[in-house]
């Protein structure tokens, strides 16, 4: 596979047994990859592109070239807007809780603010745990508890969020310079000072910058939230794929596309201005 | 065009030296944050007292879902590891796919620009949908079936490694690349002696992260009809059979820390 890593170091003569166990550990490689292609392959029973797959991709492609634009208004009852802005309040409001809750646990989890490898290594245990569950699996035991809608997504989200970013926030705080910290601590400063001085100025700013990528994350996972029900422009988008709606969902996806680009633009708008 | 964020498995550069804004300037910004938020509390009717009020009912579910039912295992076996040949084959068509659309946005491999700004173009258009409407769409044109999971994942999968190929080869060291068209390689000399050597670990590594990406969407796929486990999760949440959707959330979690394990190592060893 990488061929580089099996040539000699220029200037070192090369000697027959390197290069033959080099050749034997590329031909294993190979081996193996094909192996894993040859098992996945059989797995995928490829029953043929159905007969209808012809007509149904035409409507589709009509549909999206001429989106149902009467939906992106209605005066009274679920259209395109409304759908976007459920969409965004949700990934806002569950950005926001995950940028506060995971603060404890990201001090929780950095070496240098934890006494102790155990301490901070449970914490960094319970952030992988956290961020291993899909956000769309929490949504949707957020719904069986909660009941379907927006406030499910929310929690879905941020739980989900409160993994990754609890990770990059005690990545930060593990790289902060320690000469503040310590100059506090020889002028007798204590613990709640030396962190209002010294650890929060350093870390603040990349804090928010973390939590606004987050954000340009989330905003993509809480269009998908809907289809499973947990509010959003994605509740509409699979009524009108199940109805087989081509025109609507045209136009949804045109919304979730422009809404997308336009928060990626604002929010690294805003990234710029904070760092 | 801003980059995406989906796809950075390295971290943003450290932070530079920077003056604190004027206070006023602070305040401002904190003012219109606690605004939004009260605003977007008052649209979707989420308050905190509802979350303190939620918890129980999350309690209650959790203890309904233990103990997890182990006699389910055999059954949802065949189903994960399709989820993952789901993964794996999406990933390296997507990857494939990837290749010559990276090849041809980078900029310093002297493409005209009337080819690489539409490339590019709509390599931001295909990165701005999530997997799962991919999933949803596909699942309407080809039926039911891991094979519309598939070509999902080859979409959100090729999105991903052509965006981080080509700033990976806009980063390599021009050296190899002057002195191949000095000495007058022609384009595909150049790619093949000079390109491929420097981006090939990136590529490669690349490749692992978004099949780690990949096994987690495959995961859900099935929520929408695409293949894989989640038909079962979505089945045994229906039925309310917590303990099964437990045992099925339980074996998704070792096996995606046993390919994120596993793919973490083989990147370590190629950069």
């Amino acid at each position: 596979m990488n061929r580089r890593t099996s040539l000699p170091p220029s200037g070192t003569p090369v000697s027959a047994g390197s290069a033959l166990r080099s050749r034997i550990r590329f031909g294993l490689i190979t081996l193996v990859v094909i192996a894993v292609y040859w098992w996945s392959i059989q797995g995928m029973h490829f029953e043929g592109i159905q007969g209808t797959a012809g007509t149904v991709s035409k409507s589709i492609l009509t549909g999206f070239l001429h989106p149902d634009w009467s939906f992106v208004y209605i005066p009274d009852g679920e259209d395109l807007l409304r759908g976007l802005l459920d969409t965004l309040v949700i990934s806002v409001l569950g950005t926001v809780v995950a940028a506060v809750v995971c603060i404890p646990f990201a001090f929780w989890a950095s070496s240098n603010m934890s006494r102790g490898l155990a301490l901070s290594g449970s914490g960094k245990l319970v952030l992988s745990v956290i961020r291993v569950f899909p956000e769309i699996i929490v949504a949707i035991l957020f719904i069986k508890a909660v009941g379907p809608g927006s406030f499910a997504g929310v929690l879905a989200l941020g739980i989900h969020s409160v993994g990754m970013l609890g990770k990059l926030y005690s990545e930060t705080i593990e790289s902060i310079d320690r000469g503040p910290q310590e100059a506090l601590i020889a002028s007798g400063a204590n613990r709640l000072q030396v962190l209002r001085y010294a650890v929060l100025p350093q870390v603040i700013p990349q804090f928010l910058s973390y939590s606004l990528y987050r954000f340009e994350i989330n905003i993509r996972s809480a269009t998908t939230l809907g289809l499973v029900g947990a509010g959003g422009i994605g509740t509409p988008l699979i009524f009108a794929l199940q109805v087989r709606n081509w025109n609507r969902v045209g136009i949804i996806l045109l919304g979730i596309i422009v809404l997308v680009i336009l928060t990626d633009l604002v929010s690294g708008w805003v990234r710029r201005k904070i760092i | 065009m801003k980059a995406a964020p989906q796809a950075e498995p390295l971290q943003p550069a450290s932070l530079p030296g920077m003056a604190p804004p004027p206070k006023y300037k602070r305040y401002a910004g904190w003012i219109v944050l606690i605004a939004i938020l009260i605003a977007c509390s008052i649209r979707t009717e989420v308050t905190p007292y509802q979350l303190i009020t939620g918890l129980p009912q999350m309690g209650s579910l959790l203890a309904e879902m233990f103990p997890p039912d182990w006699s389910y295992l055999p059954t949802i076996w065949a189903p994960m590891m399709e989820t993952v040949q789901i993964a794996v084959l999406g990933t390296s068509l997507g990857a494939l796919l990837a290749i010559p659309v990276a090849l041809l946005s980078a900029s310093n491999l002297r493409v005209s620009r009337s080819v690489s700004l539409p490339v590019r173009m709509v390599l931001n258009l295909v990165r701005t949908i999530p997997d799962l409407l991919f999933a949803a769409i596909f699942v309407a044109v080809l039926g039911i079936g891991p094979f519309a999971g598939m070509l999902a994942l080859v979409f959100f999968s090729f999105g991903i490694i052509a965006k981080l190929t080509f700033e990976a080869i806009e980063a390599i060291d021009p050296g190899p690349l002057e002195a191949m068209s000095a000495v007058g390689g022609n384009r595909l000399q150049i790619i093949r002696y000079a390109v491929i050597p420097q981006a090939l670990p990136y590529f490669m590594s690349y490749l692992l992260y978004t099949f780690e990406v990949n096994v987690r969407a495959a995961a859900v796929l099935g929520l929408v009809g695409a293949g894989g486990i989640g038909l079962l999760l979505d089945r045994s949440l229906g039925l309310f059979r917590y303990d099964r959707a437990c045992i099925i959330i339980l074996l998704t979690l070792v096996i995606v820390l046993i390919i994120d394990y596993g793919s973490a190592l083989i990147r370590r060893r190629l950069l």
